[in-house]
């Protein structure tokens, strides 16, 4: 049996599928969290069920690549049971998808979450009503909290199990006759649709689906095409407009009637924008906030480093006093070492805290608003402002934040954005930068690698934009209202997150130092290190540098991590002047995304992108790497 | 009047939505249609967008996007 989650976006659909699955699916207090599906088997009354949770849709007419998706699972008839949440701070926008889901006749059940911000807000909502008007189970959901959560599924069981569709509110009659048309000459013509519910789909002008059926279908484009005729003439506008309008009425006459507005009180949230988005204080906190962020990092990430990179070099020494040095066997053991010694030290240290912050950051709703703040210049370097969300998602990796790129709407923006979204540091990037340059540098220049990276960035999209000229339409998103995140979400966030690092990146930072002391052994790490002797020349790198930089590109702490190896030191310093440190760590910073960003690449845009993009990150990696050194070489 | 030329906290009735499908979508998507009741809440500096409420809904729309919605004057508030 299968149970899809369906919501328009933020309505907390994925903490929902988190509370009873474990945390599987991203959450982030903005929308377009979930731009794939995610699925668990969970038990539910004694039976196993397939949960789904889909991406967040605003209606079931999709623009961009992550509603479209939506609608295909839903049109492939693999559900058993529908459960709509909606969050009720805004009941008649929510109704609107709701009836659109009920033109669908799937089984169905309204979860109504976030009903203690409801009531927070003087929003009284009379569930019982909506049950006997739509004719389908409405529970009442706080999904944060997990209150309501078992009623929800219990009711979602029973209803798949009696197999009891709902029956969609209709129409008026000029509406219902253009329906019924073309319905009719649907009727047993499609494979995965009922007549129906497909009938109004095309009605509505729904270009992706019209093309699919088309190609099964002869003649339905004229048949398409004269139904809305009839209805344009009869209405005076598009039939788009008529039939998404009627629904938009009549979501909001439902919600009329179900909620009454109390008292609201105003709280400090409510005041908090007037200070955070404000013209000018709005700019002073988001740079007090990156900065705050940027020190915690430093500061936690820093105090941790140090005594742990003196215990590990302790326990280098020991071991190589204990096991002599010099046979293969010695040095793969000091490569394991190294790599272990990396992750704990250098890595994590730094990843750690920029997790929970990141995390809190999301929760709280915080990311929209910089998305605000933001629009004016992102135009200028040829996007949007909704484009900020892959840009931040970016510095927690870059993986999502290429996935992210499907919520905008236009191919060219989509390319734009993900194209510089990979020149954004990833935390795995963080720490090299702060793990060297930081350390041994002091955070001040570290700062000014991200800074420097910024403007990169933007001269990077002003070029972009220069030869694919903007035809984007402009922002248009939704602001949450703040949300306190809870210690539970955060920790399950991170731990999310840093899982994939403990789990696939640590053990490929430990293979990296094994196969580099191999190489070391046999000396064949030569032969590499020649083939990028060009590249590590102009930057004035040591020759030994090659093979980190070249097995970077798998992760970017491993560029770190096989540097101390390569070099022959524990401490940077020993092998790198400060020059060379700066150099090589806005290199690092910029050139090939690593490989699991590539792939994402791949399979978002294509392989020409991915090989364009990749090759323009090299350029401005190297071209970044000449200005730093510069720079240095005049600063420092 | 375009929506772009309102002011701050006035209260505005949706007349009218021109420009390409993707806008429109878009904005029907998110419950701007013609006849809502909308108000500004604030801009943002530097040419940046507008942020307004709808069906207790709050929206960022960029200044090329509001161009394109005609409001006018309105008594109405909305739930």
């Amino acid at each position: 049996m299968r149970f899809a989650l369906i919501g328009q976006p933020n309505c907390g659909k994925s903490t929902l599928f988190n509370q009873v699955a474990g945390y599987k699916a991203e959450t982030g207090n903005f929308a377009g969290t979930t731009v794939n599906y995610t699925e668990s088997k969970v038990r539910v009354g004694g039976e196993v069920i397939e949960l789904v949770d889909l991406p967040g849709t605003y209606s079931l007419t999709g623009t961009n690549p992550a509603e479209r998706e939506t609608l295909r699972y839903l049109g492939s008839r693999q559900v058993d049971v529908i459960i709509n949440v909606i969050d009720s701070t805004h009941l008649s926008q929510g109704l609107s998808l709701s009836i659109e889901l009920l033109e669908l006749q799937h089984p169905m059940v309204i979860a109504l979450n976030m009903m203690d911000e409801a009531a927070h807000m003087g929003l009284k909502i009379d569930g019982a009503q909506l049950e006997e008007l739509f004719g389908i189970p409405v529970l009442p959901l706080v999904a944060s909290k997990g209150r309501g959560v078992r009623k929800v599924f219990l009711s979602a069981l029973a209803i798949a199990k009696s197999r009891k569709t709902p029956k969609r509110p209709s129409y008026s009659l000029d509406i219902e006759e253009a329906i019924q048309s073309l319905a009719t000459f649907l009727d047993g013509k499609d494979a995965y649709w009922d007549a129906e519910p497909l009938a109004i789909k095309l009605l509505e002008g729904d270009e992706a689906l019209i093309a699919q059926v088309a190609t099964q279908t002869p003649g339905l484009i004229s048949q398409i095409q004269s139904a809305q005729q009839r209805l344009e003439q009869i209405r005076g506008q598009s039939s788009v407009w008529t039939i998404s309008g009627e629904r938009h009425g009549l979501a909001a006459n439902l919600a009329g009637k179900v909620v009454e507005q109390g008292e609201r009180k105003i709280i400090l949230r409510d005041r908090l924008d007037n200070l955070l988005l404000h013209p000018i204080w709005g700019y002073f906190f988001l740079g007090a906030i990156l900065f705050i962020f940027f020190e915690v990092i430093y500061g936690l990430g820093s105090a941790l480093e140090a005594p742990l990179i003196g215990f590990f070099n302790n326990l280098d020494l020991t071991l190589s006093t204990l096991l002599g040095s010099g046979t293969l066997g010695s040095e793969i053991l000091v490569g394991i070492l190294k790599g272990i010694s990396g992750g704990v030290a250098i890595v994590l240290p730094y990843l750690l805290p920029f997790l929970i912050g990141l995390g809190f950051l999301e929760d709280v709703g915080y990311l929209p608003r910089v998305a605000f703040l933001m629009d004016a210049l992102m135009h200028r370097i040829g996007l949007h402002g909704k484009a900020v969300v892959p840009f931040i998602l970016g510095y927690g990796c870059n993986v999502p934040a290429v996935m992210s790129t499907r919520m905008l709407e236009d191919r060219r923006d989509r390319f734009l954005a993900a194209a510089l979204a990979t020149l954004v540091p990833c935390a795995a990037r963080l720490a090299v930068v702060f793990g060297l340059v930081a350390f041994y540098l002091g955070p001040r220049l570290a700062l000014g690698i991200y800074v420097f990276n910024l403007f990169v960035i933007a001269v990077t999209g002003r070029l972009l934009t220069s030869l694919m000229p903007e035809e984007t339409p402009g922002l248009i998103l939704e602001i949450p209202v703040y949300r306190m995140p809870t210690l539970r979400n955060i920790f399950f966030k991170v731990w999310f997150r840093a899982r994939e690092f403990v789990v696939e990146a640590w053990p490929i930072l430990i293979l990296g130092s094994v196969v580099l002391a191999i190489l070391n052994y046999f000396q064949f790490a030569d032969i590499f290190n020649v083939l990028v002797r060009p590249l590590t020349w102009v930057m004035g790198l040591p020759e030994r540098v090659g093979v980190p930089l070249i097995f970077g590109i798998l992760r970017k702490e491993l560029s770190l991590i096989m540097l101390r190896q390569a070099l022959g030191v524990t401490d940077f310093a020993d092998g790198l002047t400060p020059i060379q440190m700066v150099t090589f760590t806005v290199f690092v910073v910029f050139y090939i995304p690593c490989l699991a960003t590539l792939a994402v690449l791949k399979r978002e845009l294509g392989w020409r992108e991915m090989f364009l993009i990749a090759l323009l990150t090299v350029v401005i990696a190297l071209l970044a790497a000449l200005v730093a050194r510069g720079i240095g070489l005049l600063v420092l | 009047m375009q929506l772009i030329d309102a002011g701050n906290d006035e209260w505005l009735r949706v007349v009218n939505i021109i420009g390409g499908k993707g806008v429109a979508h878009k904005l029907r998507q998110l419950g701007v249609m013609p006849g809502d009741c909308i108000r500004i809440i604030r801009h943002a500096p530097l040419g940046g967008p507008i942020m307004i409420e709808v069906g207790g809904r709050v929206i960022a729309i960029g200044r090329g996007v509001a161009s394109h919605i005609d409001v006018e004057k309105s008594e109405c508030a909305s739930l």
